[in-house]
Protein backbone atom coordinates (compact mmCIF):
# COMPACT_ATOMS: atom_id res chain seq x y z
CA UNK A 1 0.00 0.00 0.00
CA UNK A 2 1.66 3.50 -0.92
CA UNK A 3 -0.23 6.18 -0.09
CA UNK A 4 2.53 8.67 -1.22
CA UNK A 5 3.48 9.46 -4.94
CA UNK A 6 6.37 11.62 -6.67
CA UNK A 7 5.83 12.73 -10.22
CA UNK A 8 9.15 14.34 -11.60
CA UNK A 9 9.27 17.23 -14.62
CA UNK A 10 12.80 17.15 -15.46
CA UNK A 11 13.90 19.42 -17.85
CA UNK A 12 17.64 20.82 -18.70
CA UNK A 13 17.58 23.82 -16.43
CA UNK A 14 14.82 23.66 -13.43
CA UNK A 15 13.50 19.96 -12.22
CA UNK A 16 9.87 19.68 -10.51
CA UNK A 17 9.10 17.42 -7.77
CA UNK A 18 5.16 17.07 -7.46
CA UNK A 19 4.42 15.32 -4.39
CA UNK A 20 1.21 13.45 -3.51
CA UNK A 21 -0.36 12.28 -0.38
CA UNK A 22 1.28 11.17 3.06
CA UNK A 23 4.85 12.14 3.73
CA UNK A 24 6.10 9.86 6.51
CA UNK A 25 8.47 7.64 8.01
CA UNK A 26 7.18 5.13 5.51
CA UNK A 27 7.52 7.28 2.53
CA UNK A 28 10.20 9.44 3.07
CA UNK A 29 12.75 6.72 1.27
CA UNK A 30 10.68 7.13 -1.53
CA UNK A 31 11.68 11.25 -1.59
CA UNK A 32 15.00 10.46 -1.05
CA UNK A 33 15.97 8.35 -3.82
CA UNK A 34 14.15 11.17 -5.91
CA UNK A 35 16.83 13.58 -4.66
CA UNK A 36 19.39 11.07 -5.20
CA UNK A 37 18.72 10.54 -9.05
CA UNK A 38 18.70 14.43 -9.37
CA UNK A 39 21.62 14.54 -7.84
CA UNK A 40 23.60 11.87 -9.35
CA UNK A 41 22.42 13.93 -12.72
CA UNK A 42 23.91 17.33 -11.24
CA UNK A 43 20.28 18.46 -11.65
CA UNK A 44 20.27 21.03 -8.16
CA UNK A 45 17.85 23.62 -9.26
CA UNK A 46 15.09 21.71 -7.67
CA UNK A 47 11.19 22.77 -7.20
CA UNK A 48 9.21 20.77 -5.14
CA UNK A 49 5.51 21.48 -5.58
CA UNK A 50 3.14 20.46 -2.77
CA UNK A 51 0.02 21.07 -4.15
CA UNK A 52 -1.34 17.79 -3.51
CA UNK A 53 1.11 16.83 -0.31
CA UNK A 54 -1.59 16.39 2.24
CA UNK A 55 0.14 15.37 5.22
CA UNK A 56 4.32 15.93 6.66
CA UNK A 57 5.72 14.45 9.62
CA UNK A 58 9.54 15.48 10.81
CA UNK A 59 10.82 11.99 8.54
CA UNK A 60 9.77 14.35 5.49
CA UNK A 61 11.10 17.08 6.53
CA UNK A 62 14.30 15.51 7.50
CA UNK A 63 14.80 14.71 3.47
CA UNK A 64 14.89 18.43 2.39
CA UNK A 65 17.53 18.93 5.61
CA UNK A 66 19.47 15.81 4.51
CA UNK A 67 19.96 17.07 0.70
CA UNK A 68 20.15 21.44 1.54
CA UNK A 69 23.58 21.82 1.99
CA UNK A 70 24.08 19.84 -0.94
CA UNK A 71 22.65 21.07 -3.62
CA UNK A 72 23.47 24.90 -2.72
CA UNK A 73 27.20 23.87 -2.43
CA UNK A 74 26.61 23.67 -6.14
CA UNK A 75 25.06 26.75 -6.37
CA UNK A 76 21.04 25.02 -6.82
CA UNK A 77 18.39 25.23 -4.38
CA UNK A 78 15.76 23.54 -3.38
CA UNK A 79 12.26 25.65 -3.43
CA UNK A 80 8.87 24.57 -1.79
CA UNK A 81 5.62 25.64 -3.66
CA UNK A 82 1.82 25.45 -3.47
CA UNK A 83 1.64 24.02 0.54
CA UNK A 84 -1.86 24.12 1.96
CA UNK A 85 -1.99 25.93 5.03
CA UNK A 86 -1.72 22.92 7.17
CA UNK A 87 1.14 21.68 5.80
CA UNK A 88 3.03 24.83 5.65
CA UNK A 89 1.90 25.30 9.83
CA UNK A 90 4.50 22.04 10.04
CA UNK A 91 7.64 23.90 8.56
CA UNK A 92 6.53 26.65 10.57
CA UNK A 93 6.86 25.08 13.77
CA UNK A 94 9.86 23.84 13.05
CA UNK A 95 10.99 27.47 12.00
CA UNK A 96 11.80 26.27 8.45
CA UNK A 97 10.69 29.24 6.75
CA UNK A 98 13.85 30.78 7.91
CA UNK A 99 16.39 28.71 5.76
CA UNK A 100 13.96 27.91 2.83
CA UNK A 101 12.85 29.78 0.51
CA UNK A 102 8.55 28.96 0.03
CA UNK A 103 6.73 30.36 -2.48
CA UNK A 104 3.04 30.36 -3.12
CA UNK A 105 2.89 28.70 -6.46
CA UNK A 106 5.18 27.21 -8.91
CA UNK A 107 5.75 30.07 -11.19
CA UNK A 108 7.08 32.43 -8.70
CA UNK A 109 9.33 29.63 -7.54
CA UNK A 110 10.45 28.84 -11.16
CA UNK A 111 11.03 33.25 -11.67
CA UNK A 112 13.38 32.98 -8.85
CA UNK A 113 15.56 30.43 -10.50
CA UNK A 114 15.65 32.34 -13.85
CA UNK A 115 15.82 35.78 -12.29
CA UNK A 116 18.95 35.41 -9.79
CA UNK A 117 22.28 34.47 -11.99
CA UNK A 118 24.69 32.82 -9.15
CA UNK B 1 -13.00 7.88 31.73
CA UNK B 2 -12.86 5.90 29.04
CA UNK B 3 -10.43 4.01 27.17
CA UNK B 4 -9.44 2.65 23.45
CA UNK B 5 -6.78 0.46 22.47
CA UNK B 6 -4.40 -0.07 19.45
CA UNK B 7 -1.70 -2.42 18.85
CA UNK B 8 0.40 -2.21 15.97
CA UNK B 9 3.97 -4.02 15.19
CA UNK B 10 6.77 -2.11 14.69
CA UNK B 11 7.00 -1.14 11.41
CA UNK B 12 6.21 2.32 9.62
CA UNK B 13 3.87 1.09 7.21
CA UNK B 14 1.56 0.98 10.39
CA UNK B 15 1.77 4.81 11.01
CA UNK B 16 -1.23 5.24 8.63
CA UNK B 17 -3.44 3.20 10.87
CA UNK B 18 -2.25 4.82 14.30
CA UNK B 19 -3.13 8.12 12.52
CA UNK B 20 -6.68 7.47 11.41
CA UNK B 21 -7.62 5.73 15.25
CA UNK B 22 -5.92 9.07 16.93
CA UNK B 23 -7.82 11.38 14.24
CA UNK B 24 -10.90 9.80 14.66
CA UNK B 25 -11.08 9.45 18.08
CA UNK B 26 -9.90 13.06 18.95
CA UNK B 27 -12.49 14.18 16.45
CA UNK B 28 -15.32 11.92 18.58
CA UNK B 29 -13.82 13.59 21.57
CA UNK B 30 -14.55 17.02 20.38
CA UNK B 31 -11.49 18.37 19.08
CA UNK B 32 -11.25 20.57 15.68
CA UNK B 33 -10.00 19.35 12.53
CA UNK B 34 -6.94 21.70 13.33
CA UNK B 35 -6.42 19.82 16.91
CA UNK B 36 -6.88 16.56 15.56
CA UNK B 37 -4.13 16.74 12.85
CA UNK B 38 -1.31 18.19 15.68
CA UNK B 39 -2.63 14.99 17.80
CA UNK B 40 -2.50 12.88 15.07
CA UNK B 41 0.83 14.56 13.88
CA UNK B 42 2.35 13.95 17.34
CA UNK B 43 1.53 10.84 17.79
CA UNK B 44 3.18 9.60 14.75
CA UNK B 45 6.24 11.07 15.67
CA UNK B 46 6.17 9.58 18.35
CA UNK B 47 5.65 6.14 16.97
CA UNK B 48 7.91 7.01 14.10
CA UNK B 49 10.88 7.09 17.34
CA UNK B 50 10.06 4.19 19.21
CA UNK B 51 10.12 2.24 15.50
CA UNK B 52 13.49 3.79 14.94
CA UNK B 53 15.08 4.63 17.86
CA UNK B 54 13.78 2.80 21.02
CA UNK B 55 13.01 -0.59 18.18
CA UNK B 56 15.69 0.40 15.89
CA UNK B 57 13.99 -0.84 13.00
CA UNK B 58 13.31 -4.32 14.39
CA UNK B 59 9.58 -5.12 12.45
CA UNK B 60 8.15 -7.82 14.73
CA UNK B 61 8.29 -5.97 17.94
CA UNK B 62 5.11 -4.33 19.46
CA UNK B 63 3.20 -1.31 20.05
CA UNK B 64 0.85 -0.68 22.15
CA UNK B 65 -0.96 2.63 21.65
CA UNK B 66 -4.05 3.60 24.49
CA UNK B 67 -6.00 6.50 24.74
CA UNK B 68 -7.64 7.70 27.99
CA UNK B 69 -9.96 10.47 28.30
CA UNK B 70 -11.08 12.02 31.64
CA UNK B 71 -13.18 15.27 31.28
CA UNK B 72 -11.34 17.83 29.41
CA UNK B 73 -8.42 15.77 29.01
CA UNK B 74 -7.23 13.57 26.13
CA UNK B 75 -4.28 11.52 26.82
CA UNK B 76 -2.46 9.13 24.40
CA UNK B 77 0.15 6.32 26.13
CA UNK B 78 2.51 4.85 23.91
CA UNK B 79 4.32 1.75 25.38
CA UNK B 80 6.82 -0.10 23.76
CA UNK B 81 9.76 -2.95 25.42
CA UNK B 82 12.43 -1.43 23.37
CA UNK B 83 15.23 1.08 24.40
CA UNK B 84 14.14 3.73 26.89
CA UNK B 85 14.38 7.10 25.04
CA UNK B 86 16.07 9.71 27.52
CA UNK B 87 14.06 13.30 26.72
CA UNK B 88 17.20 14.82 28.19
CA UNK B 89 19.40 14.36 25.66
CA UNK B 90 17.47 16.38 23.02
CA UNK B 91 17.28 19.79 24.67
CA UNK B 92 14.52 22.28 22.90
CA UNK B 93 16.97 23.84 20.32
CA UNK B 94 17.35 27.44 18.72
CA UNK B 95 15.62 26.38 15.35
CA UNK B 96 17.52 29.22 13.55
CA UNK B 97 21.01 27.62 14.65
CA UNK B 98 19.53 24.27 14.43
CA UNK B 99 18.61 24.40 10.40
CA UNK B 100 21.70 26.22 9.87
CA UNK B 101 23.70 23.38 10.76
CA UNK B 102 21.22 21.31 9.02
CA UNK B 103 20.64 18.73 11.36
CA UNK B 104 18.19 16.27 10.79
CA UNK B 105 17.41 14.23 13.97
CA UNK B 106 15.58 15.74 16.90
CA UNK B 107 12.90 17.39 14.99
CA UNK B 108 10.33 14.89 15.88
CA UNK B 109 10.94 15.74 19.48
CA UNK B 110 10.39 19.28 19.18
CA UNK B 111 7.18 18.84 17.39
CA UNK B 112 5.99 16.78 20.00
CA UNK B 113 6.36 19.32 22.02
CA UNK B 114 5.10 22.29 20.23
CA UNK B 115 1.77 20.41 19.04
CA UNK B 116 1.40 19.07 22.42
CA UNK B 117 0.41 20.33 26.29
CA UNK B 118 2.24 17.80 28.03
CA UNK B 119 5.07 14.72 26.78
CA UNK B 120 6.14 12.90 29.09
CA UNK B 121 8.29 9.51 28.87
CA UNK B 122 8.16 7.03 31.95
CA UNK B 123 9.56 3.39 32.41
CA UNK B 124 7.22 1.24 34.29
CA UNK B 125 8.64 -1.52 36.94
CA UNK B 126 8.22 -4.64 34.44
CA UNK B 127 10.75 -2.34 32.32
CA UNK B 128 8.01 -1.39 29.31
CA UNK B 129 8.55 2.58 28.70
CA UNK B 130 5.49 4.54 27.75
CA UNK B 131 5.28 7.78 26.23
CA UNK B 132 2.40 9.87 27.60
CA UNK B 133 1.08 12.75 25.27
CA UNK B 134 -1.69 14.87 26.60
CA UNK B 135 -3.90 17.59 24.58
CA UNK B 136 -6.92 19.28 26.79
CA UNK B 137 -10.31 20.23 24.76
CA UNK B 138 -10.11 24.38 25.43
CA UNK B 139 -11.81 25.83 28.23
CA UNK B 140 -13.46 28.86 26.07
CA UNK B 141 -14.60 26.63 23.08
CA UNK B 142 -16.12 28.20 20.33
CA UNK B 143 -19.21 25.55 19.96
Amino acid sequence: MSNFKINVRESSTINVLDLKGYLDAHTAPDLEKAFQNLLEEKKYKIVVNCRELTYISSAGLGVFMAYIEDVRRNHGDIKLSNMSPKVFNVFDLLGFPLLYDITKDEAEAIEKFTSVKK
Amino acid sequence: MKTKHLHILSETEKLDLVRHFIHEAARRFGFDEESASKIMLAVDEACTNVIKHSYENAPTKGIDIDIVTNEKRFEIVITHEGRPFDPDSVKTPDMKKYLSQYRRGGLGIHLMRSLMDKVEYRTSRDRRNEVHLVKFLPTNSDH
